[in-house]
């Protein structure tokens, strides 16, 4: 299990996703990754593409300007 | 047991794919999504951008449907590829800078790799004979078929039966007769079998997802090629393009002007890379210079911006404007009263 961390400042959506999508690719089930986005349209879209891929949200933090997603890896 | 055949659907996050994909799903077919992010989706960006529209749910539609269908959505990243198609289309145009047909023959080539690449056995469409003026017509599907590689691997299950059958029919992976053969601009047989299948809430139909139909968009973008002299652009021209006033008041120069906090804020982060001026002495927006401006031009954008600013009806507006070389001078002009702004500058 290793952690890992994504920076998806000044994209805009699908842009986050897609990143998260392409680093989650390189990486193995049960391992975790921190995205730092700056579009609340992550906020959104991030879970959703969780959710349909099966991968599992840690946590999100909306601070003044970013936001903080943590995902960890599904198996499937 | 046999393992089900598996298809890819292309995702577009309208109705039509949305209920292609369940189609085909309800016959025991294993489905997954794809869906192409050329840079020019409407998807997203002018809400994240404009903060009026901050408040509207910021949903994407691709992995919306691909909830209400239960798949995985792979979204893929094709920006670059993409500009050869918007350059140079083999088909041309439609009614503004949108290469829909081109566009279409592209997204199923690159759905045909990834079947390959994933070992999927066919790919699905959303495709509707008559809906789309240029690129979803009789003429026009084999050759959608054709030049993407695809031929008989891809098939439209909601005009299905106005077509020959496909390698998923013909082999029986899937029956042709629970298949549809919708055809024409009506969106009824959509909406029914909408209902049908219990989906309440779906986006905008077909259309309206891309900015290259919008001719508004594609005049700028026409207006950025010939101002530089050649049809390529980078994903921040592109972006840049949907946000704030562009306004050209001499050949060698645009300006953009942020309409509202939001795009301010948005255009913030392109001030490394821009001359760019603010008022100091009012609030009033950001302004990037994109060409080659001169110090009689600064000044036009200048008075420009104060008109833009709430000193429009002052005397005189302070302008801080930043050049590329590091350097920094306040200007005090005279706002540009809105009556001598020429109509032909804003592009």
């Amino acid at each position: 299990m290793t952690e890992h961390q994504l920076d998806a400042r000044r994209m805009l959506c699908p842009m986050p996703v897609i990143r998260t999508q392409q680093k989650v690719e390189q990486l193995q089930p049960g391992d975790t990754v921190t995205i730092t986005c700056t579009d609340p349209g992550a906020l959104h879209d991030i879970p959703a593409w969780c959710r349909v891929n099966g991968h599992e949200i840690l946590d999100m933090q909306q601070l003044d300007d970013e936001i903080i997603i943590g995902v960890r890896v599904g198996g499937g | 047991m046999a393992q089900p055949r598996k298809a890819v659907a292309l995702i577009s996050g309208g109705l039509d794919s949305l209920l292609a994909a369940r189609v085909i799903q309800q016959q025991g077919i294993h489905v997954e999504g794809i869906n192409f992010y050329t840079g020019f989706c409407v998807e997203g960006h002018t809400h994240a951008i404009r903060k009026k529209d901050q408040a509207k749910p910021k949903r994407n539609n691709a992995l919306w449907v691909a909830e209400q269908l239960g798949i995985k959505l792979h979204i893929v990243d094709i920006i670059e590829e993409y500009k050869d198609i918007v350059m140079n289309p083999k088909h041309g145009y439609g009614a503004n800078l949108n290469p829909c047909l081109d566009c279409k023959v592209f997204m199923v080539r690159k759905a045909m790799e990834w079947i390959e690449a994933k070992d999927f056995d066919f790919i699905i469409t959303g495709e509707v004979i008559g809906q789309r003026p240029m690129s979803q017509r009789k003429a026009t599907m084999p050759v959608i078929a054709e030049e993407s590689g695809a031929e008989d691997l891809l098939l439209r299950p909601l005009c299905a039966k106005n077509l020959a059958a496909s390698k998923p029919e013909r082999e029986g992976w899937v029956d042709r007769e629970q298949l549809h053969g919708f055809s024409g601009r009506s969106r009824k047989p959509q909406m029914a079998l909408a209902t049908e299948f219990g989906f309440e809430e779906y986006a905008q139909p077909a259309g309206g997802c891309c900015f290259l139909t919008d001719a508004k968009y594609s005049d700028k973008l026409a207006d950025l090629w010939q101002s530089r002299g050649t049809r390529r652009y980078e994903l921040d021209d592109i972006m840049l393009l949907k946000v704030g006033r562009h306004l050209r008041p001499r050949p060698n120069f645009k300006i953009i002007v942020a309409r509202e906090e939001g795009e301010n804020k948005f255009l913030q982060g392109y001030r490394k890379q821009f001359t760019h001026l603010f008022p100091t002495s009012h609030l009033g927006p950001l302004v990037l210079i994109d060409g080659d401006a001169g110090a009689a031009d600064l000044e036009l954008a200048s008075r420009i911006a104060a008109r833009y600013s709430q000193g429009r009806d002052a005397e005189r507006v302070d302008i801080e404007i930043h050049t590329l070389d590091g350097n920094s001078r306040t200007l005090q002009v005279e706002p540009m009263r809105s009556g001598d702004i020429p109509g032909d500058w804003y592009l």
